[in-house]
This record gives structure tokens, sequence and C-alpha cells, in this order.
């Protein structure tokens, strides 16, 4: 009996191992407004999940809880679990700089700040201690490397963030989450704002991206979940008349494209929704 | 919101399915009537509308692949588009059969019939039925007359095997009757593969609706097996 219970734990925690992330029962209010509620989902290690949805179905509010980053606004607070390996990132005690050093975020439009490339890249690590130059260095170069931007920047390092196009800007923005060694990375809608051939190039680099992180993307482009995620969420408003949205299909990203469970789903990705 | 013009674009292609399975209907029983009269001219004529019946299903297929890429099919929509193209690709082959029967009957000249055509036309006619409410069970998307059909395909296999053995008995009577035994022979043989390829299109209604792609249990390789023996 002990036995058998001893394989059963191990193979819960093999399970675990899979999942970067769990959210249970996760409720995001503003106030008095329950803006998202009742959310089951994982967030499996170096996995692609994509969270898709109408306008205002709370996508967003979901994918900022998951970070922490609706702390930044008075009203927000959440109830029910976000676990990071295992462990509530809501709890007190908890750093939430910490929390938003392991799960980094990029932003629908391009945000460098007004610095050099190479300043924006070593903004992070600067601020959590690295001093040295030949480590900067070091870790400005990776994290280029890694956003595939680094061939296209090397000879202009010193110059302004803003001074390259948007698809580059936003691959900047990519380095510079990555430059503080997060462990997952939350996209919103990284893409929306840039042509076809920038857009192409952040789905490529998502895949290579995926092979050291798990990453979460919210994306308004059906076409851009299915091409990139593994993993896809549907949110919808969870009742007529409700303005709370909820999770209402988890699926392999496969079978949310080819043969969605649920009627609202099909209706959806069919593009005869509402 | 409901996209009018896609919605519009896939009846138009399934009206067009529907016509080139009737294209393909008239083709395998006007190949077996002109068979039975050894109609030559008739014979020559479907050999010609053959080629109207693969050039209606290149016609179909560019309508689809311009579908599919004009309007990014999911779900649903993307089953059916796929399966429509399987389809339209079962029907050419079936059309092709007729042609096959068509030229049977041309390099027999003037040889007579072996004997009177009795089942092989009742293959055709069953066959042209299954077919039929195949193509009609795939536009309504109806699962349970798309799992019906499939299980007629034994009445045409028993046809088909009480062809096989009369004609054996001609040629176990007078070698001299096989040539013109392995002519209808033959025409058998297609008959009995037309209403195999129903069952593919029964699959392929099964898909559309479901999400299922499975092949339909039918009785054709027990059939097989019993040929052996």
């Amino acid at each position: 009996m002990d036995n058998h219970n001893e394989n059963q734990k191990s193979k819960e925690q093999g399970k675990a191992a899979m999942n970067k992330m769990e959210i249970k029962d996760l409720a995001v209010f503003y106030g008095k407004f329950r803006a998202v509620t009742d959310i089951q989902m994982d967030i499996q290690t170096n996995k692609i999940t994509a969270i898709i949805g109408p306008s205002g179905c709370g996508k967003s509010t979901l994918l900022r809880s998951f970070n922490r980053m609706n702390d930044l606004t008075p009203s927000a607070r959440v109830e029910g679990q976000i676990l990071l390996d295992g462990e509530n990132i809501n709890v007190p005690g908890v750093d939430v700089v910490d929390v938003r050093r392991r799960i980094g975020m990029v932003f629908q439009r391009p945000n460098p700040f007004p610095k050099s490339i190479y300043d924006n890249v070593a903004y992070g690590p600067r601020l959590y201690g690295v001093r040295r130059k030949n480590d900067l260095d070091e870790i400005v170069e990776k994290s280029l490397k890694q956003a595939a931007l680094w061939e296209e920047v090397k000879d202009k390092l010193h110059q302004s963030g803003l001074s390259i196009s948007g698809g580059q800007q936003q691959r900047l923005c990519i380095a510079r989450a990555l430059a503080v060694e997060p462990e997952v990375i939350l996209m919103d809608e990284p893409a929306s704002a840039l042509d076809p051939i920038s857009t192409l190039k952040i789905e490529e680099l998502m895949q290579e991206l995926k092979k050291e992180y798990s990453i979460v993307i919210v994306t308004h482009n059906m076409q851009q979940a299915a091409r990139v995620s593994d993993y896809t969420a549907m949110m919808m408003l969870s009742k007529e008349g409700e303005r709370s949205g909820t999770v209402i299909e988890f699926d392999d990203t496969k079978a949310i494209f080819t043969r969605p469970k649920d009627k609202r789903t099909e209706d959806y990705v069919t593009g005869r929704f509402g | 919101m409901i996209r009018k013009t896609f919605e519009s674009d896939i009846q138009q292609v399934k009206d067009e399915i529907l016509l080139l399975g009737s294209m393909v209907e008239h083709a395998i029983i006007a190949s077996v009537e002109a068979l039975k009269k050894r109609d030559i001219k008739a014979a020559e004529k479907i050999i010609a509308e053959d080629k109207e019946i693969n050039k209606k299903r290149f016609g179909i297929e560019n309508q689809l692949m311009i579908l599919i890429a004009t309007q990014q099919p999911m779900a649903h929509d993307l089953r059916l588009l796929a399966s429509s193209m399987e389809i339209i690709s079962e029907l050419e082959r079936m059309g092709d059969y007729a042609k096959g029967i068509a030229n049977i009957n041309v390099r027999m000249g003037d040889e007579k019939l072996l004997k009177p055509l009795i089942d092989i036309p009742r293959m055709a006619q069953k066959g042209v039925d299954m077919l039929h409410r195949s193509l009609t069970a795939f536009v309504n998307e109806d699962v349970e007359t798309a799992n019906a059909i499939p299980v007629e395909d034994d009445e045409v296999d028993a046809l088909y095997n009480q062809i096989y053995r009369e004609l054996m008995i001609f040629i176990i009577e007078d070698p001299k009757n096989i040539e013109r035994a392995n002519w209808l022979l033959w025409v058998a043989h297609n008959l009995e593969r037309f209403a195999d390829r129903v069952t593919n299109i029964c699959e392929r209604t099964i898909f559309i609706a479901t999400g299922e792609l499975g092949e339909i249990k039918s009785s054709d390789d027990e059939f097989w097996k019993n040929q052996k023996h």
C-alpha cells in the first residue's frame, strides 16, 4: 500500500514538473467588478500557451495576473491560486520584484527606454546588481542573440533603442526581458503593431525561445495562435449578460482549430462569433 | 456575425459537387446501358464525356484552393473543405470506372455478349443509388445515413460474387469463352470498386460532422478472404 502511495506521489511530482505554472480557481477583481472568474489552467514547461477570445473577455487581465502586473492597478485583487513551480505567487512574503524577474513580459507596442540599445538590455541586470562591464557585455550579447537581433545591431549598440525599426524594437524588448533570465515570458499581442515580416520573425523567435522558456501569448490573431502555440485557451464572457470572462475550452491547439468541443469555440475560430 | 460571402461560396462548392456526382451517376448507368445494347457509339461518347468530369473536378479543386487561401477556414469549415477535396477525387475516379466499362465495350468490337446482362445492371443501379444517397448525406451532414450506406456494399459484393461464379462456369465449360468472360468480369470488378468508393465518401461526411476520422467497418475484407476458398 505504502509502495503504491509512493508511486502515486512520484507520478504526481513528475506531472507537476511538466507544469511551470498552475492556475486554480482564479478570479480577478477591479473593485467590486469580477473581471475574470473560475480560471483553471496549466502553463506547461517549454511550451507556448495561447489565450484567444473576443475583445473585452479578460485575456489581458488574466495574463497580467500571472506576474502580478495587476498589483499596479490600485483596485485590483485576485482570489484563487497562481502557482509558479508549485509556489503561490500571491501570498504574503513573496517578493513581487522576484516574481516579475522570473515571469517577464512583452507588450503590444514596442516600448524601449529612451536609452541606447545596450543600456536597454543591461537595464534589468544592472537593477539586480550586475556591475562588471565584462559580465554586462556578455549578458547583452547573449540576450540580443537569443532575441535574433544581434546581427542587426551589433555595430550600433550605443545608438538609441528608438532609432531601429518597430520589429527590431519589439525584439529589443524581448532581449530586455531575457536579460534577467526569466523562466516564463508573457506576451500581450506582441506582434499586433508589426508588419507581416516582423510578425513572422517574432513567431520564429518564439519557437526558438520555447526551448528554454515557457511562453504565454495573448493574441487576437487566431492564425497566429494556430501557427505558434502548443496549447490554446479559449476565453469568453462566462454567461450571457455577465461581464466576467472565463476559459471555456482549454486544449491542444490542433484540437481547438480542427475539432473544438464547445460550440462557442467553433463559432469563434470559424469567424461566426456574435 | 455570419460570414455571408463565405457561406455562399461553400454552398456553391456543395452544389458543384452534387453536379459532379450526377455526371458520374449518369456515366456509370450509361456505360452499362451501352454495353447491354452493344452500342459502341454511345460508349465512345461516354469516353469523351469523361474529360468533362475531369474538367469539373479540377474546377472544384481550384475553387476549394481559393477558399482555403483566402478564407483561412478553421474547425468545421476546414474539415468540410479538406474533405471536399477528397470527395471530388473519389468522384473523378468513379467516373473513370464508367470510362473503363465504355472502353471494354469498344474493345469487344463485333463480339456478342457472353450472356444477357442481368446482375451487372443491378450492380450499377445499386452503386448509383448508394452514391446518390451518400452525396445527399454529405450535403446534409447526415451521420446516421453516412454510417448506414456502407453496410449496403454487401449487396454489391454478393452480386459480384454471383457474377464471378457464373462466369467461371462459362470458362470451365468452354475455354473459348475465356476472353468474353474476362471482359464481363472486368466490368463487374469496376462496379464493385465503384461501390467501395461510396464508403470513402461516407467516412468523410462523418469526419465533417463529428471530427472523427476513421474507417467504417466494411465486409469487403471478409469478401476477399472468402474469394480464396
